[in-house]
């Protein structure tokens, strides 16, 4: 009698969640950016499992994970940052840090969070456990393309300036800083290789990209793709196209032409351009299942309605799928068997096996644009 | 009386639209064109990102006219395209004057 008394009262204490106990491995979340929302997915269920509500201007918002995949860091345009417990689904920290923002990172060992603003420029760097300041550098211009690489570091650029700095915390809270000047006209967005070796910003004033090889010494940028555009003048570029996703096929980058129907073809080893694919629109994402087998591209305005799909090894489109209008994001799951796709004014996410092209399922969201998993936390400048 | 209201209301609501002559549901879809697809630029709410501040506080100064303009033929040597291959001039008045009355 006693006994069941005290197992009763036992059961009562216990927290609900040591019934719902389990990991953050298969979870991500969508950006619901008019709602100021982010749904909780769930990529086994292929189902949304919460909404966390309350953070802000999320256009163009991005989102970066802490190493145990519990919190999720989401960096909102109007210089918001906010921490969400994704198990608890509760915001546990938020700080506005800047008026208008583009996007953050988080440091190797995942203590430092920094967020790149545009107003006012530069770069802010909080402590990822309590979201207390720990720095601030000014930089003086609008400032994106922050990548994370080794050695607690981070690396960005500078629109107004055209330059790119790398900012080294190993030494403390206080950053040694270097800076690479004269990269060329307004870098807009930038990439680093997943082995956090080569750095690679956008140049919008330019016809080319510059490339920083941050293994040598000392640091120095190169013009790449030089002229890439020169035989015709580009069409006007209604969407910056991302480079975050440019992706490393085999050993070649697929890069989104700017200005151009045109996926881009570059050696990753001597940088040369080693072919195009003609496309359907302005590409704004070309990203590589993780194997590197297939690239996906979406488009800019007014062609965003298609997405299309390049095999690696001919360069050729193998498929074309119309998912909705206003197609925002793919993201690959872990090990690329699917690609889960917002299409914004449909408010869906869709789901799609990347080998047979299937639609596997469709999951209600509000005007979604990033979709983020988890596994992202153990990957280099994502 | 209440009814009254509600005429006002939707009178009032649907007053850039009326007063364009475009064809029906078109200012819908610019509105949508400028708070997702400008946005992209300048941002959802028009504060500005790459491209400027674009609130009516910001083009107090601006004839609709040159606002027009500047949507059609863009900013030359910048990153603002011209929409002229996507729009019509009605549409980019209408913007225009949109962006010059939108109150938020
Ligand atoms: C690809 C980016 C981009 C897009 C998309 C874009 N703009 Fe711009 N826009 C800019 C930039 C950059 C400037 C500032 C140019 C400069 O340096 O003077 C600008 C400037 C402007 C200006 C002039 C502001 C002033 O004070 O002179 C107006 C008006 C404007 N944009 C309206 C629009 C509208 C309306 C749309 C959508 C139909 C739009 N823009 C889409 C980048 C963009």
């Amino acid at each position: 009698m006693m006994l069941r008394t005290l197992i009763v009262a036992l059961m009562l204490a216990l927290p609900a969640a040591a019934a719902e106990l389990r990991g953050t491995g298969d979870l991500g979340v969508a950006v619901e950016r008019t709602t100021g929302s982010l749904l909780v997915l769930d990529r086994s269920e292929h189902a949304a499992i919460g909404r966390v509500e309350g953070l802000g201007d999320l256009s163009h918002a991005s989102v970066v994970f802490s190493p145990d995949e519990r919190h999720a860091f989401v960096f909102g345009r109007d210089g918001g940052l906010t921490k969400v417990d994704i198990l608890t689904q509760d915001i546990v920290g938020r700080v506005m840090q800047a008026g208008n923002s583009i996007g953050g990172a988080i440091s190797d060992d995942g203590t430092l969070v920094a967020v790149s603003n545009y107003e006012p420029g530069g770069v802010r760097v909080f402590d990822a456990a309590t979201l207390a300041p720990v720095a601030d550098i000014p930089t003086g211009s609008r400032t994106l393309g922050l990548v994370d690489v080794p050695g607690r570091r981070f690396v960005f650029s500078l629109w107004d300036a055209g330059e790119t700095w790398v900012a080294d915390f190993s030494g403390g809270p206080e950053p040694a800083i270097t800076k690479i000047t004269g990269i060329g006209a307004n870098p807009y967005d930038a990439l680093v290789t997943a082995n956090g070796r080569t750095y690679i910003a956008g140049l919008f004033g330019e016809d080319g990209l510059a490339e920083i090889d941050l293994w040598q010494e000392p640091l120095r940028a190169r013009r790449i793709l030089d002229g890439y555009a020169k035989d015709d003048p580009a069409l006007p570029v209604y969407k910056m196209p991302h480079l975050e996703g440019w992706a490393l096929a085999g050993e070649r980058f697929a890069l989104p032409a700017i200005g151009r129907h045109e996926v881009l073809w570059m050696d990753a080893r001597s940088f040369e351009e080693v072919g195009r694919t003609a496309v359907h629109g302005q590409p704004v994402f070309a990203v590589a299942r993780p194997d590197g087998r297939q690239v996906w591209v979406n488009f800019a305005h007014p062609d965003n309605d298609t997405v299309q799909v390049i095999d690696t090894l001919s360069g050729e489109i193998v498929h074309e799928l119309k998912p909705g209008p206003a197609v925002l994001h793919m993201e690959f799951a872990p090990r690329g068997n699917e690609v889960w796709i917002s299409v914004r004014d449909a408010n869906r996410i869709d789901v799609y096996d990347t080998a047979s092209f299937e639609k596997i399922a469709e999951i209600p969201a509000e005007s979604p644009s990033g979709i983020f998993f988890t596994a992202r936390a153990h990957r280099t400048g994502l | 009386m209440p009814e009254r209201l509600v005429a006002l209301l939707l009178a009032a609501a649907t007053v850039p639209a009326a007063a364009s002559g475009l064809p029906p549901g078109r200012a819908a879809e610019l509105e949508t064109l400028v708070r997702q697809d400008c946005g992209a630029c300048h941002g959802i709410t028009l504060a500005g990102g790459l491209g400027s501040d674009i609130r009516p506080a910001a083009l107090a100064a601006r004839t609709p006219e040159g606002l027009a303009a500047v949507i059609l033929d863009g900013i030359p040597g910048t990153a603002m395209p011209p929409w002229r291959p996507l729009i019509s001039p009605e549409d980019a008045d209408w913007i225009a004057r949109y962006l010059l009355e939108d109150e938020e």
